[in-house]
C-alpha cells in the first residue's frame, strides 16, 4: 500500500482529524479525548495495523519562530545582542504537543500522530494499554516536559536525578540548569548549590527567508 | 517458623556486567527474579537540549557519542533527517561510502557485543579475538575520518572527504624490522585494499568465534530458552533490529525501507525461531557475515567509480580551500557557514536507519532557523531495556546478566 492509499483510508476513517502530508510523511492531528479511540483503530483495523509505537515525544512550542539575532538591522553593539529573544512566536496552537511515531510492519508504512496537551493541567490519556512500549516513553516525556499521562500506573521520573525539581527540556528551563553539585570538604558530603555557570550563546539563532524553500 | 520474604538487591551502577551505568533494583525470591526495575539516566547529558543551541552541523559530533560503539550509523540518521528537510541530493559515491562504513560499524558493534556478551556469561577468550579484528576496523575509521572512534565523518550532502589513497602504516621507530614488515604487509595499498584484505580474512574469524561458542555446551546452557520473547510481545514492546528478528520477523529497514544504496546490495536477513538469547546470538553472528558481503560489494564499486563525495551546494557544504583562494563568493559562503551555519526550512522530518541495535531514528523539528528547534532521538536500546522487567521475571539472578548482554545495551544512546 502506498502513502496515497494510506492517506485516503485515514481521511475516510477519521474525517474530523486534520491530516498533513509533508514530503513523504503523514501526520494526523487528534484531540486528546479522541486519542485512545483513534489509537485502538489504528492498531487493530486491518487497513492500518500499526502494531508498533516506535517513539513518543513532546515538543514545546514556546519559542517557535523566535530568533535571537536581528537580521534586518546593522548591529552596533556587536555580539552581546545574541542573547536576547526577539519577536513573538509564530505558533498559534497550544504550547505542548505530544508526538507519536507509529510503524506498521504488515503494510510497511509510518504515521505520525500529534495531540496537543490541554492547558493548564497538561493531561493526555496514556496509550500504555495499546502499546506496551509507551511505558518508558511516557515516563520520559513526563520527566522532561511535565506532561501527565492519565492511566499510566508508574509515572516516575526516568532520566533526571533522584529528587530533581523542574522539567528540563521545556524551553523556559535554562540550558545550564538551576543547581550544581560539588563535594564540600567542611561537611564532608556532596552538596547542591545555585549554578555558577554564566549562560551564553555561542552562535545566535537566525531565521532567514530563503526563496528556495518557499512552498 | 521463620518469616520468609523477598529481598531487594541493588545491581550496579558500577557492576562490570552492567555495560556502563545501569542500576537495576532486583526483587528476588531466593535466586529467582520477581521484579526488575532499571534506574537509568546516570549518563544523561541532555543531548537533545544541547542540540537546540547549536547550528545543525555542530551536532554531528554529538551523534558519535550517543551509541558510542556504532558511531557512523548514528550520524547517518541525523544527516538523513537534515537532507530530508533540505530536500537535498547526495552524490552516489558518498552513498556507497556511507553504506560501506555503516556495515563496518555494524561489524564493529557486533564484535564488541559478542566479546562482552561472552565474557558476561563466562567465556573469557572470545573478547580477545573480537578486539583483534576491531582494531583493524578502527584503523579504517581513522584512515577515513582522522579519529578512531568519534568519527564526525558524515555531512549533510555527503561525507567529509574522499577515502585516502594510502593506508597509514606502522612507523619504523616503534617496531623491530621483521615485526614491522608483518604489520605493514596489508597496508601497502589504499584504504580500499586494506578493507578488501580484511573482508577476505574476516569470515574465517567469524568461524573461529563460532567454534568457541555455537556448539559450546555451557554457552547453550546459559542462552537457550533464556529471555524468550514471542513475536507478538516483541512488537508490543517496540523491539527492533536483531531483537525483533530473533523472534522470527524478517524486518530490516535496509530491505523494507531502503535508504542510501541498500537497494543495490545483495544480502540476506537472518531470523530466529524461538526468540531466545541463543537465537539472537545466531542472528547477530550471521549479520556479521552479511555485512562482510555488503562491504565487498561496496569496495568493488568504489574502486571503479571515482567522483564527488559531497554535494556541490555552497549554501550547505563549505567550499574547498583551493577555490576559496581565488573566489570571493566561495570565501563569503565559507565565512557564513562557519559563523552562522545554514538555515533549514520550516517543517519536521523523521529519518530512521537500521542501526546495529535496531531502529535508530531522528525526529527533527525546524522553525526555519540555523539550529534544530527540537530533536528527538529514537534509540533502539531504550525500548529494549524498558522490557527488562518483563524479560527477566522468573529467571535466575545469573540470567539477568545474559539478558543485559543479549539486549546489547549501550548507555550512551539510552540515557542520551
Amino acid at each position: 500500500m502506498t502513502v496515497q492509499a494510506l492517506q485516503d483510508n485515514l481521511q475516510q476513517h477519521f474525517p474530523d482529524s486534520p491530516l498533513i502530508l509533508a514530503g513523504n510523511e503523514l501526520t494526523l492531528e487528534v484531540l486528546p479525548n479522541q486519542l485512545l479511540d483513534v489509537c485502538h483503530k489504528l492498531r487493530d483495523d486491518a487497513l492500518f495495523k500499526f502494531a508498533q509505537l516506535m517513539d513518543l515525544c513532546v515538543v514545546d512550542y514556546l519559542t517557535y519562530g523566535c530568533d535571537t539575532w536581528v537580521t534586518d538591522q546593522a548591529t552596533t553593539t556587536g555580539f552581546s545582542r545574541g542573547v536576547e529573544v526577539h519577536g513573538e512566536s509564530t505558533w498559534t496552537k497550544p504550547r505542548f504537543a505530544v508526538v507519536y511515531h507509529l510503524l506498521s510492519v504488515e503494510h510497511n508504512f509510518r504515521l505520525r500522530l500529534r495531540t496537543f496537551a490541554p492547558e493548564p493541567y497538561l493531561i493526555v490519556p496514556s496509550v500504555l494499554p495499546i502499546w506496551a512500549s509507551a511505558q518508558w516513553y511516557e515516563r520520559e516525556a513526563f520527566d522532561l516536559f511535565g506532561v501527565l499521562f492519565d492511566g499510566h500506573p508508574d509515572l516516575r521520573r526516568l532520566l533526571t536525578d533522584y529528587g530533581f525539581i523542574g522539567h528540563p527540556f521545556r524551553k523556559d528551563f535554562p540550558l545550564s540548569g538551576h543547581v550544581e553539585v560539588r563535594y564540600d570538604p567542611q561537611t564532608k558530603r556532596v552538596i547542591y548549590q545555585a549554578v555558577s555557570i554564566e549562560p551564553r550563546v555561542l552562535v545566535p539563532k537566525v531565521i532567514r527567508d530563503d526563496s528556495r524553500y518557499e512552498p | 517458623m521463620p518469616h520468609i520474604r523477598n529481598y531487594t538487591m541493588n545491581f550496579g551502577p558500577q557492576h562490570p556486567a552492567a555495560h556502563g551505568v545501569l542500576r537495576l533494583v532486583l526483587e528476588l525470591d531466593g535466586e529467582t527474579v520477581m521484579r526488575a526495575d532499571p534506574h537509568v539516566g546516570l549518563l544523561h547529558r541532555a543531548t537533545e537540549k544541547l542540540a537546540e543551541t547549536k547550528p545543525f552541523n555542530q551536532n554531528i559530533g554529538y551523534m558519535d557519542r550517543l551509541d558510542y560503539v556504532s558511531m557512523m550509523c548514528n550520524e547517518h540518521a541525523y544527516v538523513r533527517a537534515i537532507e530530508q528537510l533540505l530536500n537535498m541530493d547526495v552524490p552516489i559515491r558518498a552513498q556507497y561510502i556511507r553504506v560501506m562504513f555503516d556495515e563496518i560499524t555494524r561489524i564493529l558493534n557486533h564484535l564488541l557485543w559478542l566479546g562482552a556478551h561472552a565474557i558476561d556469561v563466562g567465556a573469557m577468550s572470545v573478547l580477545l579475538y573480537t578486539f583483534r579484528e576491531r582494531e583493524d576496523l578502527l584503523d579504517c575509521y581513522e584512515a577515513a575520518s582522522g579519529a578512531r572512534m568519534h568519527a564526525n565523518y558524515y555531512r549533510p550532502g555527503g561525507v567529509y572527504r574522499d577515502l585516502p589513497d594510502n593506508m597509514p602504516q606502522y612507523s619504523a621507530a616503534q617496531w623491530p624490522k621483521k615485526e614491522l614488515a608483518r604489520r605493514n604487509a596489508n597496508r601497502q595499498g589504499s584504504l580500499l585494499d586494506f578493507i578488501w584484505d580484511f573482508t577476505e580474512r574476516f569470515p574465517k574469524c567469524v568461524d573461529d568465534y563460532e567454534t568457541l561458542l555455537t556448539d559450546n555446551r555451557i554457552w547453550k546452557q546459559r542462552t537457550v530458552g533464556i529471555g524468550v520473547v514471542t513475536l507478538e510481545r516483541a512488537l508490543q514492546l517496540g523491539f527492533t533490529g536483531p531483537m525483533l528478528r530473533g523472534s522470527g520477523l524478517a524486518w530490516d529497514l535496509r530491505k523494507k525501507q531502503p535508504y542510501a544504496v541498500y537497494d543495490r546490495m545483495d544480502f540476506g536477513i537472518p531470523i530466529g525461531k524461538e526468540g531466545d538469547c541463543y537465537d539472537r546470538y545466531l542472528v547477530r553472528v550471521e549479520e556479521m557475515r552479511q555485512s562482510n558481503a555488503i562491504i565487498r560489494q561496496c569496495v568493488t564499486w568504489l574502486r571503479n567509480n571515482p567522483g564527488p563525495v559531497i554535494a556541490d551546494d555552497y549554501k550547505v557544504v563549505p567550499p574547498k580551500r583551493e577555490v576559496m583562494k581565488k573566489d570571493m563568493e566561495a570565501l563569503i559562503h565559507h565565512f557564513k557557514l562557519f559563523t552562522e551555519g545554514y538555515c533549514v526550512p520550516m517543517g519536521e522530518a523523521y529519518a530512521a536507519v537500521e542501526h546495529p541495535k535496531g531502529e535508530f531514528g531522528i525526529y527533527l523539528v525546524s522553525d526555519g532557523a540555523n539550529k534544530p528547534y527540537r530533536m528527538k532521538i529514537r534509540a533502539a536500546g531504550f525500548a529494549h531495556l524498558a522490557a527488562m522487567d518483563e524479560m527477566s521475571r522468573g529467571h535466575m539472578l545469573a540470567d539477568v546478566v545474559t539478558l543485559i548482554g543479549t539486549q546489547d545495551i549501550v548507555f550512551g544512546e539510552i540515557d542520551r
